[in-house]
């Protein structure tokens, strides 16, 4: 809009140069922290400016916090949960959408409800399945009173552990749905002509269509899975093997007041190393976590 | 709603949704059922199964002032929290709306925060406001003792607020900026063309507009106040001093899994679902709203 506002303008330079400045500062303050010796870091204030140990600091903090193994946990919880989701939630979209049977309502709103409930609200219960994620059937069947023995499936200590309660709500289910709904009815109409099945119009038509879809929602569940933090804590005891990279970050924190002193740079460096992947997948991702926060807003 | 074409094979589409419900039946309905008999049971000491005990369990709960307190931390957390963050992400957006030189870099950074994990933020600001290292401590050179989260209640509990409150301002604005940018210019300039200065045509047309954004992301805030603090608590204060930050959700995991009292822990989580169960109810209530504009 062309009008002359020169005192303004500047008001807005200096209020979003601030707005920069509260929302990275944190940031560089860890990347400054974490190239630093241990009494540099100490100083008070500290120096704004990186110094020269980075890499000692990196070294010795990936070393510390076994950060070969549990970057790869990460990887694979998040790469679980990403993937498990998207095609869960494109099945059973497809299903809601697609068919026409009498249950389709209450499925859907069975499997809308689990929106309202984040997995940290229920952490308790939820972990006693874990425990023995058979034990529902097994409870049902005692209790028509069929005598079949199922086997104690522990999902502690496991992957399946880790990636399956995060999968079990509806986020991409429903942005599927509100998609598919978009897709004009002649598209489904030309491929039932042309003689396709459900599968072949699901895989062929439908699944090219929602790559935007896809691409924003994998983006986002990425980034959450990666960033999950309470429920890998319990499920996981062995950490030696099943630790993931987020929880590192308890066992680097300095602990209480007393004993040795924290050491900050090496915590910082750990903090670097857990932090960059999510932050380097939204920035080079951007549009679609952008497009993926908006759209999954629930 | 409907469509017009569909598929009739039934089987399939059982098979289709049957991984879905299997997972939400299994990790999310078994549970929450389970949470229920929890808390109108209690498990006997010697084994054996569990007894009816009724509302024994919630009056155990709100008879505890330990509950209430982290039920007032809670609520001063929520409230705190939402209002700083939605404050300063309005603002933020509101300017770069503007759409002056260089306001493409601000949209490209700003929702950065958003992407870090709660305890990395919580490591973080721990660090940042450490009592006797980092940046604040500065302040302790020159009045001695005046800040130390560690044992002062006040300064712990404004410090968890200030971790939360930055990582959802990235969120917030990138909320905004979309609710913004999808006002119809046109309005604006109708606005300057009858004389409203810069800052009028914020208050009278854009804030207004936006206002469906803003209840949304206010019950987001609150619910995600109940839920993501976890692991900032859990890295910063530990609940503490003297349970100056502890949380509900860090209250429930410390009785739950440390004290191993899974009925209490239950009678709470029943409590907290149903507390963020009305918050849903509300935002659906305003999901209609919001879409009209977005």
């Amino acid at each position: 809009m062309i009008e002359r506002t020169p005192l303004l303008n500047l008001v807005t330079h200096l209020v979003l140069v601030s707005g920069l400045v509260l929302l990275l500062m944190p940031l560089w303050i860890v990347f400054v922290a974490a190239s630093h010796d241990f009494h540099t870091v100490n100083q008070v204030p500290m120096p704004l400016w990186p110094g020269d140990h980075l890499a000692e600091n990196l070294a010795v903090a990936w070393q510390k916090g076994n950060f070969d193994r549990v970057m790869v946990n990460s990887l694979i919880v998040a790469l679980g949960v990403t993937v498990g989701k998207i095609v869960i939630a494109a099945l059973s979209a497809f299903s809601i959408v697609y068919f026409n049977y009498r249950l389709r309502m209450l499925v859907f709103w069975v499997i809308f409800v689990t929106l309202m409930l984040p997995l940290e609200v229920r952490i308790v219960p939820t972990y006693a399945v874990a425990a023995d994620a058979l034990r529902p059937f097994q409870a049902m069947f005692d209790a028509v009173g069929l005598s079949v023995d199922l086997p104690e499936w522990n999902l502690l200590n496991t992957y399946s552990g880790l990636i399956l309660p995060l999968i079990a709500t509806a986020t991409g289910t429903f942005l599927y749905r509100q998609f598919f709904l978009t897709v004009p009815d002649e598209l489904t109409e030309a491929a039932k002509m042309d003689g396709a099945g459900p599968v072949r119009f699901f895989l062929e038509v439908l699944m090219p269509l929602s790559k935007t879809n896809m691409a924003a929602l994998a983006t986002i569940m990425f980034v959450w899975s990666w960033n999950q933090y309470l429920w890998p804590l319990l499920v996981v005891t062995d950490h030696q093997t099943f630790a993931t990279a987020t929880m590192q970050l308890q066992k680097i924190t300095p602990g209480p007041a007393f004993g040795e002193p924290p050491i900050w740079n090496v915590a910082m460096a750990a903090n670097l190393i857990v932090l960059t992947p999510p932050v380097l997948v939204t920035i080079l991702l951007q549009r679609w976590f952008v497009r993926g926060l908006i759209s999954t807003d629930k | 709603m409907e469509k017009r074409a569909t598929f009739s094979n039934l089987w399939l589409a059982a098979a289709l949704v049957a991984p879905q419900l299997l997972l939400v039946f299994v990790f999310f309905y078994w549970p929450s059922g389970e949470a229920l008999y929890w808390a109108v049971t209690l498990e006997p000491p010697f084994g054996g199964s569990n007894q009816w005990v009724g509302w024994m369990n919630f009056e155990t709960v709100f008879a505890d002032p330990k509950y209430w307190n982290s039920v007032r931390v809670s609520v001063i957390f929520a409230l705190l929290t939402t209002a700083l963050s939605l404050a300063i992400a309005v603002l933020l957006a509101l300017f770069v709306d503007r759409r002056l030189a260089g306001h493409q870099i601000y949209k490209f950074t700003y929702f950065i925060p958003y992407a870090l994990a709660a305890p990395a933020v919580g490591l973080a600001f721990r660090f940042i406001f450490a009592p006797d290292a980092g940046f604040v401590s500065a302040i302790n050179r020159v009045f001695p003792n005046l800040w130390n989260p560690a044992l002062d209640g006040t300064d712990a509990l404004a410090l968890i607020i200030m971790a939360q409150a930055w990582n959802m301002a990235g969120y917030n604005f990138v909320f905004f900026l979309a609710a913004l940018q999808s006002i119809p210019r046109t309005l604006v300039e109708a606005g300057a063309m009858d004389g409203a200065g810069v800052l009028r045509r914020m208050r009278d047309i854009q804030l207004p507009l936006i206002t469906p954004t803003l209840f949304f992301l206010v019950i987001i805030n609150i619910t995600d106040s109940f839920v993501n603090s976890f692991g900032i608590v859990d890295i910063t204060t530990n609940g503490g001093p003297a349970r100056a930050t502890d949380l509900m959700v860090y209250k429930i995991y410390s009785d739950g899994f440390q004290g191993k009292d899974y009925s209490l822990a239950a009678a709470q989580s029943i409590v907290l679902m149903v507390l963020v169960v009305s918050l849903t109810f509300l935002q659906f209530r305003f999901i209609e709203r919001r879409v009209h504009y977005s």
